[in-house]
């Protein structure tokens, strides 16, 4: 169980969701993997497909037309994964807390398909490519 | 009780150097992107990721086929790399017509891929299989016509016996027939590995990485496995047929060593320089351009040169 785990914290591959986001944290999310920044040195990939993921990046606030969709790519995850929350929106809904095509935060919804899910939260608006991999690494240690 | 000893060995072997010729391609791939790349043991790392986790079968699978497939593919690989090391290790131990069966396995892994994704009951999947499929068809005819430059000049079918000619007479290569032939035969492995200028089946940009897009934890760590296993055996067949065999004693292994890093560094260069091709792209240019080449070394050979 322990090699498993250490191997998991080695090579987390992310699959990116943008629940309806701005594109700024999307953005920033490439960042991460350009040169400068490179994740691929922690083994980070970003793959096109939800089964292979172990992390799913969300980007945005949950809107009403996303979530179903939202819990139907977590269902669709291999488990053991995270989520992340990344970005402002995510997290709390942010400046659209009160918008009519709100449909409660990013872990509200994987919380309804999965209560044991873990889920990390990047604040920000967006969050710096560095503040992402400081997030990565603590919801890492606390697997 | 010997051959199973051998079974185990070479696929030990095989996996092993596989995942670390697997890293030597990603760190130059980074190197030439200007980053700094991953550890060198990343790819252990990530097949013991997959193995750990879940198996998904989507409801819309073929669950046998669905299973099945990346193992048969797999056992191709590691059945093709256990009769080059024994042909390798000991060129008397070669059987009749055993480039043939060599040549048979290592379709295997391809039909695995097409039948695997097939079944899984994705349209992308079955996109990406039938792309995996043409592409077959496509590069198969000149890789074989570029390995009968060979067989014409030696006259034989015996892996042991084109190695032992090679020791009398000097390498393959040296002939202008078949260093035609190993050129080509480079590009088709290329697209037998699936790297860039022919990874249209499993694009991942347009079809989410096609064939292997419903897999998900220990069958998407056969499929890694399987071809991290085909990066060391297909240059390794190659060296074995035109370049003087993979020699495994002494100052031998050395030199082994050097030829299969120059084919991987090939390889790994032509990965990071060239732009996808398009699937009619591709066939036209192994059909109408790689196969007419092709044709002409055979005949060179033939004339005996």
């Amino acid at each position: 169980m322990s090699l498993k785990l250490k191997a998991l914290k080695k090579s987390p591959w992310v699959y990116h969701v943008n629940t309806g986001a701005c594109n700024n944290c999307d953005i920033e999310i490439l960042e991460l993997l350009t040169p400068r920044f490179d994740v691929e040195r922690f083994g980070v990939i970003l793959v096109g497909s939800p089964r292979h993921a172990d992390a799913l990046l969300v980007t945005g606030i949950c809107t009403r037309q996303a979530r179903p969709r939202l819990q139907e790519i977590y269902r669709q995850t291999p488990k053991p994964c995270v989520v992340f929350a990344i970005g402002a929106c995510a997290c709390t809904g942010g400046i659209f807390k009160d918008a009519y095509h709100f449909a409660g935060p990013v872990d509200e919804a994987i919380r309804e398909v999965d209560p044991n899910a873990i889920i990390a939260y990047i604040p920000g608006c967006p969050p710096k490519p560095e503040a992402m991999i400081l997030g990565v690494v603590k919801a890492l240690q606390a697997l | 009780m010997w051959i199973l000893g051998v079974l185990i060995v070479s696929f030990v072997a095989t996996a092993v150097l596989g995942l670390l010729a697997k890293w030597v391609d990603r760190k130059i791939t980074a190197l030439v992107q200007w980053r700094v790349g991953p550890p060198w043991y990343q790819n252990f790392a990530d097949i013991m990721k997959l193995l750990g986790k879940e198996t998904i079968v989507p409801v819309g699978a073929r669950r046998t086929g669905f299973l099945l497939w990346p193992v048969v593919g797999l056992s191709g690989a590691a059945l093709a790399a256990a009769v080059l090391w024994m042909v390798n290790g000991n060129p008397g131990k070669s059987f009749v017509a055993d480039m043939i069966g060599v040549i048979y396995l290592l379709v295997l892994p391809s039909l695995a891929i097409i039948m695997g994704g097939s079944a899984s009951g994705n349209p992308q999947s079955g996109l990406g299989s039938s792309r995996e499929m043409k592409l077959l068809f496509g590069y198969e005819l000149p890789f074989i016509l570029a390995l009968v430059t060979v067989i014409i000049a030696v006259g034989t079918l015996n892996l042991g016996e084109i190695i032992r000619f090679q020791g009398e007479h000097g390498w393959m290569l040296l002939k202008p027939s078949a260093l035609i032939g190993f050129l080509i035969a480079i590009i088709c492995i290329q697209a037998k590995l699936g790297l860039v200028p022919f990874d249209i089946a499993e694009a991942e940009t347009e079809i989410m990485s096609g064939p292997f897009l419903e897999y998900s934890g220990p069958p998407l760590a056969l499929f890694y496995l399987t071809k991290a296993m085909l990066l060391i055996v297909l240059p390794m067949f190659l060296i074995t047929v035109f370049w003087g065999g993979f020699a495994l004693r002494g100052i031998g292994l050395l030199t082994s060593v050097i030829k299969y890093v120059i084919i991987l560094v090939v390889l790994t260069l032509i990965r990071n320089t060239n732009p996808r091709l398009r699937i009619d792209q591709a066939v036209r240019f192994f059909w109408f351009l790689l196969f007419p080449i092709a044709l002409i070394a055979v005949l060179l050979a033939l004339k005996g040169y």
